[in-house]
C-alpha cells in the first residue's frame, strides 16, 4: 500500500455538511480565521513599509496562510518550531508578540537581537521559536536533533520544521529525513510546497511529481495535503503530531499551495511566471475558501470580518508606531552575544571604535537587492 | 568603448566567453530565465539555451559537485553561488575536491571551474547576505581567488579566469555592482590573474585593498591629501596568487602599510599581507603595519555601517602611521 494519501479537501463538493474536525470547536474555527486575517494584514502592511522605504526588506507569505495557521493550531506550547522566513503567521499564532516581530523589521533598540538580523528573521525563546536562518534547509536537521533530544529526555514534545520545495534539494533536508526516520524522532516535516524557489518552478527542482513521495524512500509516512485548505492541514498535522507523541516517529507533510506574491520585496515574478497561472491560484485563496466554509457553518458575517480586519490593522498601526519611534541599537550592542564572554581582540575593537568613532555621523547606504 | 557597470561587465564577459567557446556553461540557482537575482546572467538563457545555462535545484554542493564532474569531462563550467554566504554547503566540494583534483591525479584530471559569487556588505543584508569569506579560500592550496574592484577589471579578470587552467573563486563586490560605470573596450581583452594594480600613486603610505574597499581607500586618500599626505593605493585584484613584488616595491617606497578589508579582522586576508611585509621588508618600515577591517562579530544588520571599514576609519589609520 502506498503511504501517500490524498487528504480530502474542504472544496470537495460531494460533502455538503462538512463536520468540524476532531479537536476543534466553532470558537477555534473563528480563531483560525482571525489568525489568517492577521497574517494577511501583517504581510500587506509590512510589504507597504518596505515599499515606502521604512524597512529594508520584506518577504511575505501571501497564499500560505492555511499552511501556517493550520499547522500552528495543532501544536502545543511545549512543542518546538524550526521555521523558515515565510511563516510569520506561525510565530504570531504561537504567541510571539506582535511588537517583538515588528521590532525585528525595524532592527531597533528593543529588537530581541538589537538589529543583528535582517527583517523576517524572528526568534522567541518563550515559545520555542528558534532564531531563523536565511540559509535554506539548515533548520530541518536541527529540528530532528531537537526532537531526538526530547525523546532522550522522555518528554512528549515534538519539533516541527517548515521549509519550501526548494529546501527539499538541500543536503540538510536529506540528512534530516534520514536521521528522523532512522532514529524515530518525533519530528514533523512541514514542507510548504508553494511551487517556486524564487524563479525556479518545482518541476525543475525535482524529478518526482509528488514531493510527499520522498517520504517512502526514507522510511516514514508522507502525505500530500491541500495546503489551501486549513482544515485539511490541521487534520494532517494533528495526526502526525499524535503519532509522534505516541513514539511512532516522524511524518512528512507536503502542504501544496502557491506563493501568491513575489519571493520578496526584491523579486519580480513577471520575469518567470504567467499572470494566468497566478490568477488561477488566487481564485483558490485559502482565506476565501475558509470564509466560504465558515459562512456555510453560519460562523461568518460581514460585520465580524470588518471588525477583525480593523482590529488587526489597529494593532499593526500601534506596533509600527512604537517600533518606528524607538532609537537604533547602541553601538556597544554590536559586541554582545558573540560569545558568552568578550575575548581580548573583540574588547580591543570595541574600545577602539567607541573611543574614536562614536562622534561620527555614519549612515547606512545601499539597498538590499534580494 | 562601452560604458558599463561592474555587473554589466560581468554579464558581458559571460556573453563573450560563451560565444567564443561552446564548452563554457553556466549553472546555478535562478541563473536561467530570471537572469540571476542580480541579473549577472541576463540574456544568456535566451541566447544559449537551457543546455548551456542551467537552472539547478537548490543545492550549492550539488552545483559545485556537478561543475567538477562537467569539468573533468571537458566542459568549462562557470557556476554561480547566489551569495557568498551560501557557499558553505559547497565548502567540502570546493576544498576537498575542486582544489585537489589536479594534485591527487598527478595532473591527469583537472577541474578548472570558475565559481562566481557576489560577496560583501553595505547592502543591508544582515548575517547571510553580507559576508566576505575570501580568507577560507586563500587558505586552500589549489584555488585561485580573484576579486575585481571596477568594471574594466571585472570583465578582463573573468575572461582570464574562464580561459585559465585552474579553479578560480571569483568574488564580485555586490555593493558596487551598480555604483559606477567605466569605459570598457568592445574588443577582446583579458586582465591576467596575478598582477596587482596601483590605482593611485603615492609616496607616504601604501594602502592595500581589494573589491569594494578600493573606493573606501580612495576616499580616505583624498582626505589625506588635504593634510599633505600622499597615499599609494594598491588594488590587489588577485588574492591568490599574490603579487608580492608590487606589494614590496610599494612598501619600500613609502615605508608605511595599511591593509583594508571588510571581513572580520582576526585571521583575515590583511594578516597575510602584514606577515609578508614583515618577513620581506621590515627594514623599510617606519611605522607598524595596520589593519582596517570588519569586526570579530557576525555581520550585523542595523549597525552594518559601524561594522564596515569606512573612509574615516582608514583616514584615522593613515594619521596613526604618519604620526608614528
Ligand atoms: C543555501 C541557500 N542557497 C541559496 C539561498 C538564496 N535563496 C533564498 S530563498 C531561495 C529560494 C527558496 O525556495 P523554497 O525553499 O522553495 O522556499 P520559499 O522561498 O518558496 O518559501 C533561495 C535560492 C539561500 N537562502 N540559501
Amino acid at each position: 500500500m502506498s503511504m501517500i494519501q490524498e487528504v480530502p479537501t474542504m472544496t470537495t463538493k460531494e460533502k455538503p455538511q462538512r463536520a468540524i474536525p476532531e479537536g476543534l470547536t466553532p470558537f477555534d474555527l473563528k480563531q483560525m480565521y482571525e489568525a489568517m486575517i492577521m497574517t494577511r494584514e501583517y504581510d500587506e502592511r509590512c510589504f507597504k513599509l518596505q515599499r515606502q522605504g521604512r524597512i529594508g526588506f520584506y518577504a511575505g507569505s501571501f497564499g500560505e496562510e492555511a499552511c501556517q495557521i493550520g499547522t500552528a493550531f495543532a501544536l502545543e506550547q511545549k512543542d518546538w518550531i524550526f521555521s523558515s522566513y515565510r511563516q510569520p503567521g506561525v510565530a504570531m499564532h504561537r504567541g510571539v508578540p506582535l511588537q517583538t516581530m515588528v521590532n525585528n523589521l525595524f532592527g531597533n533598540a528593543e529588537d530581541i537581537v538589537q538589529g543583528k538580523q535582517m527583517p523576517v528573521h524572528y526568534t522567541h525563546k518563550a515559545h520555542h521559536f528558534l532564531s531563523i536562518s536565511s540559509v535554506i534547509g539548515t533548520q530541518v536537521i536541527q529540528a530532528v536533533g531537537c526532537a531526538m533530544a526530547a525523546k532522550v529526555k522522555k518528554d512528549d514534545a515534538v519539533a516541527i520544521t517548515y521549509f519550501g520545495d526548494g529546501g527539499t534539494s538541500s543536503n540538510d533536508f536529506h540528512s534530516g529525513m534520514n536521521f528522523a526516520a532512522a532514529m524515530k524522532a518525533p519530528c514533523i516535516f512541514a514542507l510548504v510546497n508553494n511551487q517556486y524557489a524564487i524563479s525556479i518552478p518545482v518541476q525543475k527542482q525535482t524529478g518526482v511529481e509528488v514531493l510527499a513521495d520522498k517520504a517512502k524512500a526514507y522510511g516514514m509516512p508522507g502525505f500530500q495535503v491541500d495546503g489551501n485548505d486549513i482544515l485539511a492541514v490541521y487534520k494532517a498535522t494533528r495526526e502526525a503530531i499524535l503519532r509522534a507523541r505516541r513514539g511512532e516517529g516522524p511524518t512528512l507533510l507536503e502542504l501544496k499551495t502557491y506563493r501568491a506574491g513575489p519571493h520578496s520585496s526584491s523579486d519580480d515574478p513577471s520575469r518567470y511566471r504567467s499572470k494566468e497561472e497566478t490568477e488561477y491560484w488566487l481564485k483558490r485563496d485559502p482565506i476565501a475558501l475558509f470564509r466560504e466554509y465558515l459562512t456555510e457553518m453560519e460562523l461568518w458575517t460581514e460585520a465580524w470580518e470588518t471588525e477583525i480586519r480593523e482590529n488587526a490593522q489597529a494593532r499593526l498601526s500601534e506596533a509600527i508606531k512604537i517600533a518606528e519611534s524607538l532609537p537604533q541599537p547602541a553601538w556597544e550592542t554590536l559586541f554582545d552575544d558573540v560569545y558568552s564572554y568578550v575575548p581580548q581582540a573583540l574588547a580591543d575593537q570595541k574600545e577602539d571604535i567607541l573611543a574614536h568613532e562614536s562622534g561620527l555621523e555614519l549612515t547606512n547606504e545601499g539597498e538590499f537587492p534580494l | 568603448m562601452a560604458d558599463l557597470t561592474l555587473l554589466q561587465a560581468v554579464n558581458s564577459a559571460l556573453h563573450e566567453e560563451m560565444t567564443r567557446d561552446d564548452n563554457v556553461v553556466v549553472l546555478g540557482e535562478d541563473v536561467g530565465l530570471n537572469g540571476g537575482v542580480f541579473r549577472a546572467t541576463e540574456g544568456l538563457y535566451q541566447k544559449f539555451g537551457a543546455e548551456r545555462v542551467m537552472d539547478t535545484p537548490l543545492s550549492e554542493s550539488g552545483i559545485i559537485g556537478a561543475a567538477i564532474g562537467m569539468a573533468v569531462y571537458g566542459l568549462k563550467p562557470v557556476p554561480e553561488i547566489q551569495f557568498a554566504d551560501f557557499i558553505y554547503p559547497a565548502f567540502d566540494q570546493i576544498v576537498s575536491e575542486l582544489a585537489k583534483m589536479r594534485y591527487r591525479s598527478g595532473g591527469d584530471y583537472t577541474s578548472p571551474v570558475v565559481i562566481r559569487t557576489p560577496y560583501g556588505g553595505g547592502i543591508r543584508g544582515g548575517h547571510y547576505h553580507s559576508q566576505s569569506p575570501e580568507a577560507y579560500f586563500c587558505h586552500t592550496p589549489g584555488l585561485q581567488v580573484v576579486i575585481p574592484s571596477n568594471p574594466y577589471d571585472a570583465k578582463g579578470l573573468l575572461k582570464a579566469a574562464i580561459r585559465g587552467e585552474d579553479p578560480v573563486i571569483f568574488m564580485e563586490p555586490k555593493k558596487i555592482y551598480r555604483a559606477f560605470k567605466q569605459d570598457v573596450p568592445e574588443a577582446d581583452y583579458v586582465v591576467p590573474i596575478g598582477p596587482a594594480n596601483i590605482v593611485r600613486e603615492g609616496t607616504d603610505v601604501s594602502i592595500f585593498c581589494y573589491g569594494s574597499m578600493v573606493q573606501v581607500a580612495l576616499r580616505a586618500a583624498e582626505k589625506a591629501a588635504e593634510s599633505g599626505w600622499n597615499a599609494e593605493i594598491v588594488d590587489l585584484r588577485t588574492l591568490y596568487p599574490l603579487d608580492i613584488e608590487t606589494i614590496l616595491n610599494s612598501v619600500k617606497k613609502t615605508g608605511r602599510a595599511i591593509v583594508v578589508y571588510e571581513a572580520p579582522k582576526t585571521c583575515g586576508y590583511g594578516a597575510e599581507i602584514a606577515a609578508t611585509i614583515a618577513e620581506k621588508a621590515i627594514d623599510y618600515l617606519e611605522a607598524p603595519i595596520l589593519r582596517v577591517a570588519g569586526l570579530d562579530t557576525p555581520f550585523p544588520y542595523t549597525l552594518e555601517y559601524v561594522y564596515m571599514p569606512h573612509p574615516a576609519r582608514v583616514y584615522r589609520a593613515i594619521q596613526d602611521v604618519m604620526a608614528y
